[in-house]
């Protein structure tokens, strides 16, 4: 039976046990592809504390963590296929870097500089969104356009990521609506990470899961661990597949809840302890994502302690590197805002970037910069 | 070919050269599609759709959910794709379930992808007053969107120009509000070619040459500002009006050359005084071309209370005899 045709009552859906124990059935993936998931998940953790590090620094501006999420991150980026798209929030740092956005993209982004948002052509990815669920009908209207230019058929699915608070607004209702009416090829990714800011999961829907609200959509959803990442690739995988090849009488969307937890603050300007306890931190983080993995892949033989050794130098490396390219990047040259306002600069704004040009020539750019 | 041959001609009314420049572009380009509430079998509320769907089908000419900041929403992600989607939103006072969408992904998106995506889609929705509508059918809130960087924003008053620039925004590699005056969607009849052109989007037109003061006025009230130069004309009073047929980007050029002509203006629009578009034109005005000035520039405006029910609304509404008061203050001072 599909991992996606559940009741509300089985559960999540689960493949490793909190220890790293297998539980259900493990997805069929080849050792190389199983230390790849390991190590972006190593990977987007160092990335974030150096990111939350830098910001206390003040090497960079406001940084939203994701420490907690590789497992929902990684564990469906890697479900996707090359020509599937990826419509992310603002968290999604980790699944990103699964398809190719570089780490000093990321990094330049939140250090205020907009060459950030330049995603590479072959990156299937679109810039972040960060009002609350507004990218929701996008990745609707971009499956869509998919599905009317190839004449109803379509072999790419779009994969759109939001939080458990995003499940509260008018564009989450009205992006699934759309999907379920016209049978895009999506799947709506809700990391419910039980907090939107300081507001529980419980203040955000009187649902017993976020899950079922896709029966008000007419399609599928499903309620998985998602702090286990074998379950994530597992159930996003099932999900790509439908959206693209749907059985006899099937929709195509799918809705996932992984049910997780952020570790950190929801921004770095935030200051969790206010509205949590220590205690429920601590139920949380016996559930990580990375250690239950790495057990797993040690009881398979498929990890030892060099190899993990390795990859945590590599990660360092990689993210150290990453770091020395985004603060040696020269800050953007400050006429660029008059630019990617329209294809063509209008009257007005040309207008406006000579004044700017001139004063910049009169004054210096010292009687700017607040330093 | 003789300009006979090609400047076939149809006479047609303000809605109807809506409909025809959506067919147009439609034949001409298989990206183009319309998307709205009612746009299909029922050819839209006010029939602008009419017979598109018989003509494209229902992958082309969609009837949606009743959702606007879906059909915004979905059709910045259609558009992000490649397609040119043209969502229709029924009534202007109607839009703001969908304004986030509007202003923080319509005007934004190619500012926050460097370029990488863009949004070739027109946003359509019918502004204004004077048909007698109910509560939040009449509003005329054009500074909203001129005021948000990104979009563009056209509003047209005659046949000719309504398909010409509902042409060339389909073809605009830019996101473009078409606010399209209601109030003489039906009011009379202009000559439109038959075919595709282009009116530039950004160039206002003079619509009567004039020496005395020069009015400035778009979309719905380009009539009865017209209607009052003819009223002075006979009093020899000799006014000049230019119509902006867009308001963002406006064109300054023509605006401040034509005041340099005549030293005195009046602008005239629907949508409330404060914060409205008449405010920006006499600022520019004063930056501008301030030496040429020989009066107080008037504004003939709505006024800043909400939209009235319609008992009241022709008091509400600037007509011809109040852009003509306007007009002889600004001439006999």
């Amino acid at each position: 039976m599909s991992t996606l045709e559940r009741d509300p009552g089985d559960g999540m859906v689960q493949v490793l046990d909190e220890e790293g124990g297998v539980v259900g059935d493990v997805p069929d993936l080849s050792e190389e592809e199983f230390v790849a998931m390991y190590r972006h998940m190593k990977l987007a953790r160092h990335f974030d504390e150096r990111a939350v590090s830098l910001q206390r620094q003040g090497r960079m501006g406001t940084y939203p963590p994701l420490s907690g999420q590789e497992g929902a991150q990684v564990g469906s980026a890697l479900a996707l296929a090359e020509d599937d798209w990826m419509i992310p929030s603002y968290r999604e740092h980790g699944a990103a870097l699964v398809r190719g956005l570089p780490l000093k993209q990321t990094l330049l982004y939140w250090m205020g500089d907009e060459r950030g948002s330049l995603i590479p052509e072959d990156a299937n990815v679109f810039t972040p969104a960060v009002p609350i669920a507004s990218q929701v009908p996008h990745a609707t209207g971009m499956a869509w356009a998919d599905k009317l230019k190839n004449d109803g058929d379509t072999d790419r699915a779009f994969i759109c990521y939001f939080g458990d608070g995003a499940t509260s607004e008018g564009d989450f209702h009205e992006g699934l609506n759309f999907a379920g009416v016209f049978d895009t090829p999506n799947v709506f990714f809700c990391n419910n990470n039980q907090w939107a800011i300081s507001v529980p999961r419980e203040r955000q829907t009187a649902s017993e899961t976020l899950a079922q609200k896709a029966v008000a959509y007419g399609f599928e959803g499903v309620q998985i661990d998602g702090m286990d990442p074998l379950a994530v690739y597992k159930a996003t995988t099932e999900a790509l597949e439908k959206a693209k090849n749907p059985g006899e009488g099937e929709r195509r969307p799918t809705l996932i809840e992984a049910v997780q937890y952020r570790f950190g603050a929801h921004t770095t300007a935030d200051d969790p302890s206010v509205y949590r306890e220590d205690e429920e931190v601590e139920k949380w983080k016996a559930k990580d994502p990375i250690p239950r993995l790495e057990r797993f892949l040690r009881n398979q033989g498929i990890l030892d302690d060099d190899r993990v050794a390795a990859v945590e130098e590599s990660v360092r490396e990689e993210v150290a590197d990453a770091i020395d390219a985004a603060e040696s990047t020269v800050r953007p040259d400050p006429s660029s805002m008059f630019e990617h306002v329209f294809a063509e600069q209008t009257p007005e704004i040309r207008r406006q970037a000579e004044e700017f040009a001139r004063l910049r020539e009169e004054y210096g750019d010292d009687a700017f910069v607040e330093e | 070919m003789s300009t006979q041959e090609q400047e076939a001609t149809q006479n047609l009314t303000l809605v109807q050269s809506v409909r025809d420049a959506l067919a147009t572009e439609m034949e001409l380009d298989d990206d183009v599609l319309v998307m709205g509430e009612d746009v299909g079998k029922n050819g839209g509320v006010f029939r602008a759709t009419e017979g598109l769907y018989d003509e494209f089908g229902e992958d082309r000419v969609i009837d949606t959910p009743l959702a606007e900041s879906g059909i915004i929403g979905t059709a910045v992600g259609m558009a992000a794709m490649g397609l040119k989607p043209i969502p229709e939103i029924q009534f202007s006072g109607f839009a703001y379930p969908g304004f986030d969408q509007i202003v923080s992904h319509m005007a934004r998106l190619r500012t926050r992808s460097r370029s990488r995506y863009t949004l070739p889609m027109v946003l359509r929705m019918p502004y204004g007053g004077g048909i007698r509508a109910p509560e939040h059918h009449s509003e005329s809130k054009e500074a909203f969107y001129t005021h948000e960087a990104g979009l563009k924003v056209v509003m047209p008053s005659t046949p000719y120009d309504t398909k010409g620039l509902l042409i060339s925004a389909i073809r605009d590699p830019d996101p473009v509000v078409f606010m399209e005056p209601k109030l003489i969607y039906r009011a009379f009849r202009g000559d439109v070619p038959e075919g595709d052109y282009e009116v530039p989007i950004g160039e206002a037109k003079t619509r009567r040459e004039g020496s005395d003061v020069s009015v400035f006025t778009y979309g719905a009230m380009s009539r009865p500002t017209l209607e009052a130069a003819e009223e002075l004309a006979e009093e020899g009073i000799d006014a000049e009006v230019v119509d902006l047929r867009t308001v963002s980007p406006m064109d300054r050029e023509a605006i401040v050359e034509s005041f340099k002509k005549t030293g005195r203006a009046c602008v005239v629009h629907e949508a409330p005084k404060t914060g409205g578009l008449a405010g920006e034109i006499t600022a520019t005005l004063q930056e501008e071309a301030l030496l040429y000035q020989e009066a107080p520039i008037k504004r003939v405006t709505g006024y800043d209370v909400p939209y009235p029910l319609y008992a009241l609304e022709d008091y509400y509404l600037p007509n011809a005899a109040r852009v003509a008061d306007g007009i002889k203050e600004a001439v006999e001072f």
